[in-house]
């Protein structure tokens, strides 16, 4: 059974259509990365796997069963979600916001249990997290903040994890370090990671697969091996890209359009 | 089904795991976050006694608060002490004192409480309970009270404050739909609606009060009204504002951990699971039920919705499932307080409480603000 199964999906903002009879098919414990220039729906093909946003036609399926009819306290303790944005208006310390992931598992009237505790001590303590425990969360760096809200995530006991750009942002060490985790926490965990992601080299380097989404429409669906081409890569983004390999792994990158002429001298 | 981490949790734990965990459980900040907040519950408490037994003293005639401890004790049915004092005493206390003090407690929780609950819902500790029109409709509704002297009597409210609840109530509902698009509810579009309404309403008021010969005589009270005083007399009334209140914060104590998950955005709280839609129509018809009772008891009284939940969420933290219950009972006190003083301070006028509030507030607050400017960055 495909933990993710999205089948004919079509979305649209108004009158405004971002996807186009999308079909895809996600088995557990695969790691997964959503390619594609800036709104080709990326982040909404991740808020209709998430049910935050209900498809106009098609349907999408978490473990066979279809989004409408799944509770959405159910659904949140399969899965969870990075979001692309996160701003936490009152001071709360990174332990208190990684303990907001136990929501979906708290009784309305009780407060957090044993079993909550230690699941959130387990997620602090896979992403590197617990010597920020009482470090108030807006006052950490980037890439701190980051494996914070992965701690959250991963309190939620998820079996899926859908990250909206998660190393937007951060230096290269810091996105090192952010797909390192997440990498090991589908090696290790066997979670089932879905990513939409800009940078294509990470993608290359760090997933099995990659899906490519171009005008609302899936164009590509493979191994980075494979799909990351030339000329694909050219038709989808517009633009001039030469593609590299090194030691089996694509390296992609922009080709200048301006002369430099007289450069260097 | 996979369920990794429940198991892995238990089998995982490498001698080297269970040291950090044992060190990270020492190092944590919720065992002394706990402990902190039970210090504080029971402080507030005890203040709040205190405030009240003091309030009940206060006045013309000075009753001493051993006394006042006395009288209570007695008519608590928990034990008889002989009386030492004048019947008339008792009677003072029973009749003009005591509804008046626990009038002011219950609307200084009510306004907290619906600060602590504006704030979580609209994402901004500046959030104030009349800031999604409360106080527009309650002024009109007081002003049309005047108007129409209309001779009503609603659980021994007169027609001022019960016009003035309706006009909260109604203002906010008016508000909540106007809002809401596509049975959604965008936070901009509310505070952006709260925000006209309010300034329509005020200047219908302005504009009935200049038109309006008659009302002219009653200017007096239309401004005591606005500036805010405890008008609750009657025990009817007491009992009338005190069942909303309770009931208001034993509900809203269960929306605690819906509010906490909102704080980090609406996606984020479906995300957690949260029915975002569901909960943020209970957080304002509860918020706004709690602001329309407070205001049919106290007119408009400003800063307590803003400056107790501050002062509590820097003392406490912003964890509502602590910080609700601290408010109602920091609320409490600070209103009691502020309405002895404004009794106290220059008798025999007494003075509208909504001024001392301010005066009180906005000091403490920019203290506040200036000693801990990170609660404030966005």
């Amino acid at each position: 059974m495909n933990a993710i199964q999205l089948s004919d999906v079509s979305f649209a903002y108004g009158t405004h259509r971002v996807l186009e009879k999308v079909s895809v098919q996600i088995a557990a414990s695969e790691r997964i990365a959503l390619l594609g220039p800036n709104a080709t729906g990326k982040s909404t093909l991740l808020k209709l796997m998430s049910g935050v946003l209900t498809p106009a036609t098609g349907c999408v399926r978490i473990d066979g069963r279809d989004l409408r009819a799944f509770p959405r306290k159910e659904l949140s303790r399969k899965v969870a979600v990075l979001p692309q944005q996160f701003v936490v208006p009152f001071a709360f310390t990174a332990r208190e916001i990684v303990q907001l992931g136990r929501t979906p598992h708290l009784h309305f009237l009780r407060g957090a249990r044993g079993t909550d505790l230690r699941a959130v001590e387990r997620a602090m303590e896979l992403t590197n997290t617990l010597q920020l425990a009482s470090r108030i969360f807006n006052e950490l760096s980037g890439g701190e903040r980051q494996r914070v809200m992965i701690a959250m995530a991963l309190a939620q006991n998820p079996e899926i994890l859908l990250l909206d750009e998660p190393t937007q942002q951060l230096d290269i060490t810091r996105q090192a370090e952010i797909l390192d985790l997440i990498t090991d926490l589908n090696l290790r965990e066997k979670l089932t990671i879905v990513a939409a992601i800009h940078e294509l080299n990470a993608a290359a380097r760090y997933f099995h697969r990659v899906i490519v989404l171009h005008a609302g429409a899936l164009v590509a669906d493979g191994v980075p091996q494979e799909v990351l081409r030339t000329d694909l890569l050219r038709e989808v983004y517009q633009g001039s890209v030469e593609v590299l390999q090194l030691g089996g792994v694509p390296v992609i990158l922009p080709m200048p359009q301006v002369r430099f002429e007289g450069n260097g001298s | 089904m996979r369920n990794f981490s429940r198991d892995s949790i238990m089998i995982d734990t490498t001698d080297q795991t269970k040291t950090k965990l044992r060190e990270a459980t020492v190092r944590g900040t919720s065992f002394p976050h706990a402990v902190r907040f039970h210090v504080g519950f029971w402080v507030l408490l005890v203040l709040l006694l205190l405030a009240i037994i003091l309030a009940t003293g206060a006045g013309a005639v000075r009753i001493a608060p051993r006394t006042v401890f006395s009288i209570l004790f007695n008519h608590s049915g928990m034990g008889h002490v002989s009386p030492t004092w004048l019947p008339s005493d008792e009677i003072i206390i029973f009749r003009i004192r005591l509804p008046r003090v626990l009038g002011a407690a219950f609307i200084g929780a009510a306004l907290s409480v619906a600060g602590v609950l504006f704030q979580g819902l609209l994402r901004n500790p500046l959030a104030d309970p009349y800031v999604i029109g409360a106080s527009g409709g309650a002024a009109l509704g007081s002003v049309l009270g005047l108007l129409l002297s209309v001779h009503i009597k609603v659980l021994g409210f007169g027609a001022v404050p019960t016009l003035a609840f309706l006009g909260a109530l109604g203002t906010m509902i008016l508000v909540y739909q106007l809002a809401r698009v596509g049975g959604r509810t965008s936070i901009v579009t509310l505070l952006l609606a709260g925000f006209v309404v309010s300034v329509f309403l005020s200047c219908t008021m302005s504009f009935l009060l200049i038109v309006n010969d008659r009302l002219q005589l009653n200017t007096r009270i239309i401004y005591a009204w606005l500036l805010g005083g405890i008008s609750v007399t009657h025990w009817s009334q007491v009992g009338a504002i005190g069942c909303v209140v309770l009931v208001g914060c034993a509900l809203a104590l269960a929306l605690t951990k819906s509010l906490n998950a909102l704080a980090l955005g609406e996606e984020c709280a479906e995300h957690l699971g949260i029915s975002v839609e569901r909960n943020k129509t209970a957080i304002i018809v509860l918020g706004s039920v709690l602001t329309a009772a407070a205001v049919s008891g106290g007119g408009l009284i400003g800063f307590v919705g803003l400056i107790v939940p501050h002062s509590l969420r820097l003392l406490f933290g912003p964890d509502h499932t602590r910080l609700l219950p601290l408010a109602a009972l920091g609320g409490a006190v600070f209103l009691v307080m502020a309405d002895l003083l404004s009794r106290v301070l220059m008798p025999p006028t007494e003075l509208p409480v909504g001024i001392l509030t301010a005066f009180c507030g906005a000091p403490a607050f920019l203290f506040l603000l200036q000693r801990s400017k990170r609660e404030y960055r966005f």
